[in-house]
């Protein structure tokens, strides 16, 4: 079975082909597009501008996905989209092509939740078995587990994403947006070597990162060219704090919490297996952390590269067909979309 | 018209069919090939335990620290070492930094716990520096394991009985032994009300947290259905065994709590422990109602941490996303 993938519940278009040639073999990746709208610095997207993106990317991407992928329409199973979490406007107009599409060409459709998409697509490429699941990006962090029939979330932030964190204070530092600001922001801290102090937020299995923000953020206009000498903000030696030290102390602080309620529900668990999803997942730092993490629990870490763990139209086709094969469908008259959507509302007919 | 899609827009990536195919296969062999997991590495304890004339025996690997078994003092006094090994992970001035902050704050909440007559294990010696704490042995078993072993012997249970009509089975040992383990959750429901009295919240309280020193020295082991042939025998049993004191344990991010908040902390305390139900045992998710109807008799400020933990819930909804 082939099914075609919708994502747009961020500033990233994704439209995907993919085929699940018989139950027992993996999926084959047919076409995995994207375009991204990046925003100027100092500034973050906005959904109206978001949308607008997508509507003008759609056609074309899924076009060139089919072109490359040499599907034609009689080969296409359903049509999967993002029905949510995301931001409104963005979501909103891909499930409109989605829904289009569904009608022209005589398709089902199924409505997929992001987050389980990124799970399923993570353990079709990692084959992961039964990882706990570290979900971050720019709008999630969700420390997730499967148990009966559902993903339940054990630890998550209690206020802003992590993604959201990062990308908040490359726009206090004025990093670019481009690729996307925690790229920049990880090869500034590959750069950094004092350690601020910074708090650090670890609530059971749950964390909290607008203190943490907040402290960096003031911390920041210390190191200012403009700032006196005087008054600049130094370490323990002396030595002048830089970005370069601002955008490492950040990592090392937000990425240690991350570890930490991650051993925590493994411990809770008795899982040895991790697995990393979502855009703030590619984030090598990160990577390198949970691995020694997971190294000292006698077990290992799974990760996806960009194309997988970076909002992508593949995982919706993915999570979508596997959902398709149990019999759902999402009639017309409930395909909507919500931003609100949480992870364990998925019944999961697909698993054990 | 927007351009065509081009490889200057660094995040379009296009793969095509043969490629692609290629890499799954590669990284799923990738990941086959990486080491199985173990289920104990190995670590060096600090001094003086580096080199004892028998060896520690592991206990368990928890969330943060390693637990070994040892004596104190005499042969026959069972004590625990529960050791904080430095996080690999974690740059050396933020780890120090933590491990020293939370060895003191368990030691601190332990020993005023004990004293306001909350049964939690006695702190027998500690190192912050070297990151260890001896702690009384607790003869019992985390509430984890013991909901994991009532839930699988609810489910044989009830798959045994469907054969004889399912639903309705007014039979009372039943109900006795459901009545058992609601009370099991009636005494968490005091043990955290307790707690909360003397102003201290866990900070991490889920069931891997919460023991059961049950009073009959033999519990009943059996998880599988053939291995106990004789049902009512293990009833009693089973109803000795739940019958235990609840001690609470792991205080490392445990505070004191500040009056302004105390009531949002208790509240998010009882949010975890929900979520740790809901997580782990969702089959048990309606024993936490028991849990927290003694809880809210337990002390005259629990309505107002129950009725604060509506809102903690709501706030957990809807914060699905969107950062
Ligand atoms: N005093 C004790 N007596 C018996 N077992 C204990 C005791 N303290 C801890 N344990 C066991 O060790 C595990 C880990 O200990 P814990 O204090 O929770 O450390 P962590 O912070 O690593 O979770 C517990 O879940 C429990 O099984
Ligand atoms: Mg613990």
């Amino acid at each position: 079975m082939i099914a075609l993938g919708l994502e747009g519940s961020a500033n990233k278009i994704g439209i995907g082909l993919i085929s699940h040639p018989s139950p027992t073999a993996g999926p084959i990746v047919l076409a995995n597009l994207r375009h991204t709208y990046v925003s100027p610095p100092g500034q973050g997207f906005l959904p109206k501008d978001t949308a607008l993106h997508h509507r003008k990317w759609v056609v074309r991407l899924i076009k060139q996905a089919m072109r490359q992928a040499r599907v034609k329409i009689d080969d296409i199973d359903c049509i999967c989209y993002t029905k949510g979490p995301g931001m409104g406007a963005p979501l909103q107009s891909v499930a409109l092509a989605a829904r289009t599409l569904s009608l022209l060409w005589g398709k089902p459709l199924v409505g997929v939740n992001h987050c389980v998409g990124h799970i399923e697509m993570g353990r079709a490429i990692t084959g992961a078995t039964n990882p706990v699941v570290l979900y971050v990006s720019g709008g999630n962090t969700q420390v997730i587990a499967y148990s009966a029939q559902r993903y339940r979330i054990f630890g998550e932030t209690l206020d802003i994403a992590i993604g959201n964190c990062i990308d908040r204070f490359a726009r206090t530092l004025m990093i670019p947006n481009d690729p996307f600001p925690g790229y920049n922001v990880e090869q500034l801290a590959k750069k950094g070597r004092n350690l601020v102090d910074l708090p650090y937020a670890v609530k059971g299995m749950d964390c909290s990162f607008s203190g943490i923000l907040a402290k960096a953020d003031e911390l920041a206009v210390l190191i200012g060219e403009d700032v006196p000498e005087a008054k600049r903000l130094r370490s323990e030696e002396g030595e002048l704090i830089t970005r370069e030290d601002m955008c490492f102390s950040l990592q090392e602080t937000i990425f240690a919490m991350l570890v930490e309620i991650t051993e925590r529900a493994m411990a809770h668990v008795g899982s040895s297996q991790v697995l990393v999803v979502g855009g703030v997942g590619s984030n090598e730092r990160l990577q390198e952390m949970m691995g020694l993490m997971a190294r000292d629990r006698g077990g290992s870490v799974f990760a996806t590269d960009e194309r997988f763990c970076i909002d992508n139209g593949i995982m919706i086709a993915h999570a979508g067909l596997l959902e398709f094969e149990t019999g759902v469908v999402t009639r017309l008259e409930e395909s909507t979309c919500t931003q609100r959507f949480r992870t364990d509302e998925v019944f999961v007919g697909w698993r054990d | 018209m927007p351009p065509e899609p081009t490889t200057d827009n660094p995040s379009t990536t296009s793969t095509s069919t043969s490629p692609s195919e290629q890499l799954l296969q590669e990284q799923q062999q990738e990941q086959q090939q990486q080491p199985q997991p173990q289920t104990h590495t190995h670590h060096t304890l600090p001094p003086p335990f580096t080199h004892t004339p028998t060896p520690l025996i592991p206990l368990t690997q928890g969330a943060e620290a390693l637990v070994y078994r040892t004596t104190f003092l005499t042969p026959s006094t069972p004590a625990i070492l529960k050791y904080r090994p430095p996080k690999p992970y974690r740059h050396p001035t933020l780890d120090r930094r933590l491990t020293k902050a939370r060895l003191l704050a368990e030691a601190r909440v332990l020993v005023r716990c004990r004293r306001e007559g909350v049964a939690v294990p006695a702190v027998l010696g500690g190192d912050w520096e070297a990151g260890w704490l001896c702690l009384e042995f607790v003869a019992g078993e985390t509430v984890r394991r013991v909901l994991d072993w009532w839930v699988e012997r609810e489910g044989w249970r009830v798959k045994g009985k469907e054969g004889e009509g399912e639903g309705e089975e007014g039979e009372g040992e039943g109900e006795e032994r459901d009545e058992a383990m609601l009370d099991l959750m009636r005494k968490i429901g005091r043990a955290v009300g307790k707690l909360h009295t003397t102003g201290v919240v866990h900070g991490d309280l889920t069931t891997s947290n919460i023991m059961l020193r049950p009073s009959s020295p033999s519990p009943p082991t059996s998880t599988s259905p053939n291995a106990s042939p004789n049902v009512d025998e293990e009833e009693e049993d089973v109803s000795a065994y739940l019958a235990g004191t609840i001690v609470l344990i792991d205080f490392g991010l445990a505070a004191q709590s500040l009056r302004q908040t105390q009531e949002e902390d208790r509240a998010v305390d009882l949010y975890v422990l929900e979520r740790a139900f809901a997580a782990t045992h969702p089959t048990a998710e309606r024993l936490f109602g028991e849990v927290l109807r003694a809880y809210g008799e337990s002390y005259p400020g629990a309505k107002a941490s129950l009725r604060r933990l509506e809102g903690v819930r709501l706030r957990g909804r809807k914060r699905s996303m969107l950062g």
